[in-house]
C-alpha cells in the first residue's frame, strides 16, 4: 500500500508540473505575455513591473522557474480589474461553489442510489424505462438551456423561486435541481448496471437461500458490493461537477468560482482565469489521487495491477 | 411460370425500418442540409437588424405572425434564419474537432500500445492527466489568451479531447499486438512503423468509428456551452449557444429567443447519441461497457 501511494503521489506531482507547463506555454504562445497581464488602465510603470515579475529578460527555463516559485508561495498573481490578489478572490467565492457542488452531489447521489437500485430490481418495468428516458434527456439537453427554461417555468411563470442571486435557501433550489439533473443520469446508470451484475452473483443467491428478507439482501448485501465499481468514476464525476458549476453558476448569477472565471474571461482578466484554472486542476488531480487510494484500500487487487 | 416463382423463391427477409436508426439519421441529415443550404432556405439574413420588428413571438403564440415563424430576438433578427445558420457553426466545429481528436488519439494510442515500455507510460500518464482536467477551464483560458475565434474554439476542444481516443485505441492495440498475424508480420521482418500502419490501424477502425460517432453529441454540447459562456465564436456569427445566451435576460418577456436554439441543440445531440448507440451495436457491441 505504501508503495502504491508513493507511486501515485509521484504521478500526481508530475501531472501538476505538466499542467503548469501547459499554462506557461499557452501564455507565451499568444505573443507578448505582458499584453495579457495589463488592462487599459495599466501605466508604463505597471508594465515594467510585470516584465520584472515574469522575468521576461531571462531565458525560458528561468522564466518557468520564476512562475513555479510564485505558485509555490500561493501567489497566483493580481487581478487586472479589481487589483486584488487572485487567491483572495478565489477564497471568497469558493465556499459558495462548495455549497452548490456539495448539495447537488448529495441530492443526485441519494436519488441515483434509490432510483438505480429500484430500476435494477424491477428490470424493464415502468420505473426502469422512466430512468432510461431521463438519462437520454440528461445526456442530450444543454445544461444552460435547461437552467434557463427552469427559470422560465418556476420563476417567471409560476413565480415560485428566485431566478438568480444567493441570499437565501430558496436561491439554492433551482441551481441544485438543474445541476442534479445532469449528474443523475450517469450515476444512476452506473449503479443500475453494477447492481445488476451483483444481483447475479453466488453470494446473493446464498443470502436468499439463507432466507434473509429481500429488503436486507438488496439494500445491504447487494448494494454494498455494487458501490465499489462506481467509485472508480468518482474522479470523472468531479470533473463533470466543475463543468456544471461553471455553467450553472453563470446562468443563475451564483457568486462562485465558476462565475468568477467566466466574468474574468469576459473582461479579459487573464491572471484570474489562469489562477482559477491552475487551482482547480490541482484540486481535480488531488481528488483523483484520493479516489485511487480509497479504491486501492477497498479493493486490494488494484494495488498490484497499477504498479 | 411466373406464377410459381413467387412461391418457390426463398422468402426475402422483410425490410424493417429501424426507427432507432432512421430518426437520428433524418435529424442529422436535416442538420447537414440546413448548414449547406442556409442561404437558400433561410427567409432572412441572420444578421439583419430590424428594430421595429424586435421581440416578435413565434407564429403560434399570441401576437405572432407567419412572417417570422419562430419570432425575432431583441435586435429584430429572425430566429428561424439564425437557427439555420447556426447549424453551420455546430457542424463545422464538431466535424473538425472530431477529425483532429480522433487522428491524434489514434496515433498516440497505437504508438503507446504497440511500442510499450517508457513511451507507453509517458503517453498514458499524459492521457490520464488530459482526461482529468475539466476542458471548459482550459477553453476559458485559451479564449482569454488567444481571443475568441473559430481557431481558438477548435484548439480548446482538441487540446484535451484526444485523450479518450488514445485510451481506447491503446487497449485495442494491446490485444492486437499479441495476435498471430502481427507476430507473423514481425517474423518476416516488417518494421514497427509498417506493422502499426498496415496491420494494426485497419483493425482499430471499427472501435474508432464507434467512439467518433458517440462523441458527436458531446462535442456539439461543448461547443454550445463555450458560445453560451462567450468563449466561442464571436458575434455576430449566429451560433446556437450564444443565441440561448441572448435570451437569458429576456426570459420574462421573450422565451422563444432561448427556447428554439436550445431545442435544436438537444435534438441534434440526442440524434447523435442514438446513432452512436446504433452503430456501436452493429459494429462492436463489446464497447457497450464504455
Amino acid at each position: 500500500m505504501g508503495r502504491f501511494i508513493a507511486v501515485r503521489l509521484l504521478q500526481t506531482i508530475v501531472a501538476l508540473i505538466g499542467i503548469s507547463l501547459l499554462v506557461f506555454v499557452l501564455v507565451r504562445a499568444s505573443g507578448d505575455p505582458t499584453l495579457l497581464m495589463r488592462s487599459s488602465v495599466s501605466t508604463e510603470e505597471d508594465i515594467a513591473n510585470i516584465k520584472k515579475q515574469l522575468g521576461l529578460d531571462k531565458s525560458q527555463p528561468e522564466q518557468y522557474w520564476i512562475f513555479i516559485k510564485s505558485l509555490g508561495h500561493a501567489d497566483l498573481g493580481t487581478s487586472l480589474l479589481k487589483r486584488r490578489p487572485v487567491i483572495e478572490m478565489v477564497g471568497e467565492t469558493l465556499p459558495n461553489s462548495l455549497k452548490l457542488g456539495l448539495s447537488s452531489f448529495v441530492v443526485s447521489m441519494v436519488l441515483a442510489l434509490v432510483l438505480g437500485v429500484l430500476a435494477a430490481t424491477r428490470r424493464d418495468g415502468w420505473l426502469d424505462s422512466g430512468v432510461k428516458f431521463l438519462a437520454v434527456l440528461g445526456q442530450a439537453m444543454p445544461g444552460f438551456w435547461v437552467a434557463i427554461m427552469a427559470i422560465f417555468i418556476f420563476s417567471v411563470h409560476w413565480r415560485l423561486l428566485p431566478p438568480s442571486g444567493a441570499d437565501s435557501i430558496a436561491n439554492l433550489v433551482l441551481p441544485v435541481c438543474t445541476m442534479s439533473f445532469f449528474l443523475l443520469p450517469g450515476m444512476m446508470r452506473l449503479i443500475r448496471s453494477s447492481m445488476l451484475d451483483v444481483l447475479d452473483s453466488e453470494y446473493i443467491k446464498l443470502a436468499r437461500i439463507k432466507g434473509l428478507p429481500e429488503r436486507v439482501v438488496i439494500w445491504k448485501h447487494a448494494l454494498r458490493n455494487a458501490l465499489i465499481t462506481p467509485l472508480t468514476t468518482a474522479g470523472m464525476l468531479f470533473a463533470t461537477l466543475i463543468t456544471g458549476e461553471v455553467i450553472i453558476e453563470t446562468v443563475f448569477s451564483w457568486p462562485g468560482v465558476g462565475r468568477l472565471s467566466v466574468e474574468a474571461m469576459m473582461a479579459r482578466d487573464f491572471p484570474v482565469v489562469q489562477g482559477v484554472t491552475l487551482l482547480v486542476a490541482a484540486l481535480v488531480l488531488l481528488v483523483n489521487l484520493l479516489v485511487d487510494i480509497l479504491y486501492a484500500y477497498v479493493d486490494p487487487q488494484i494495488r498490484y495491477q497499477q504498479m | 411460370m411466373t406464377e410459381n416463382t413467387s412461391e418457390k423463391a426463398p422468402r426475402r427477409k422483410p425490410v424493417t425500418l429501424e426507427w432507432s436508426f432512421v430518426i437520428p439519421v433524418v435529424v442529422l441529415a436535416l442538420l447537414v442540409f440546413s448548414a449547406i443550404f442556409a442561404p437558400f432556405i433561410a427567409p432572412y439574413s441572420p444578421t439583419k437588424i430590424s428594430l421595429p420588428q424586435r421581440l416578435l413571438p413565434p407564429f403560434f403564440a399570441e401576437g405572432g405572425s407567419t412572417a417570422h415563424l419562430l419570432g425575432t430576438d431583441s435586435l429584430g433578427r429572425d430566429i428561424l434564419s439564425r437557427v439555420f445558420y447556426g447549424a453551420r457553426i455546430s457542424l463545422s466545429v464538431s466535424l473538425l474537432v472530431i477529425f483532429i481528436t480522433a487522428g491524434v488519439g489514434t496515433i498516440v494510442g497505437i504508438v503507446a500500445g504497440y511500442l510499450g515500455g517508457r513511451i507507453d507510460s509517458l503517453l498514458m500518464r499524459t492521457t490520464d492527466v488530459s482526461l482529468a482536467i475539466p476542458g471548459i477551464l482550459i477553453a476559458l483560458l485559451l479564449a482569454v489568451a488567444l481571443g475568441p475565434s473559430f481557431k481558438t474554439v477548435v484548439l480548446a476542444m482538441s487540446i484535451l479531447g484526444w485523450a479518450p481516443y488514445a485510451r481506447l485505441i491503446r487497449g485495442e492495440t494491446l490485444k492486437l499486438r499479441e495476435a498471430d498475424f502481427v507476430a507473423q508480420a514481425r517474423i518476416i521482418g516488417c518494421s514497427p512503423m509498417r506493422i502499426m500502419i498496415v496491420h494494426v490501424f485497419p483493425n482499430v477502425i471499427n472501435p474508432l468509428i464507434v467512439i467518433a460517432t458517440m462523441s458527436v453529441g458531446l462535442v456539439i454540447l461543448f461547443e454550445a456551452a463555450l458560445s453560451y459562456l462567450g468563449a466561442g465564436i464571436p458575434p455576430p456569427t449566429p451560433s446556437w449557444g450564444s443565441m440561448v445566451s441572448d435570451g437569458r435576460n429576456l426570459i420574462d418577456r421573450a422565451w422563444w429567443i432561448s427556447f428554439f436554439p436550445g431545442l435544436a441543440i438537444g435534438l441534434v445531440v440526442m440524434s447523435g447519441n442514438f446513432l452512436g448507440d446504433w452503430i456501436r451495436d452493429k459494429l462492436d457491441p463489446r464497447l457497450r461497457r464504455l
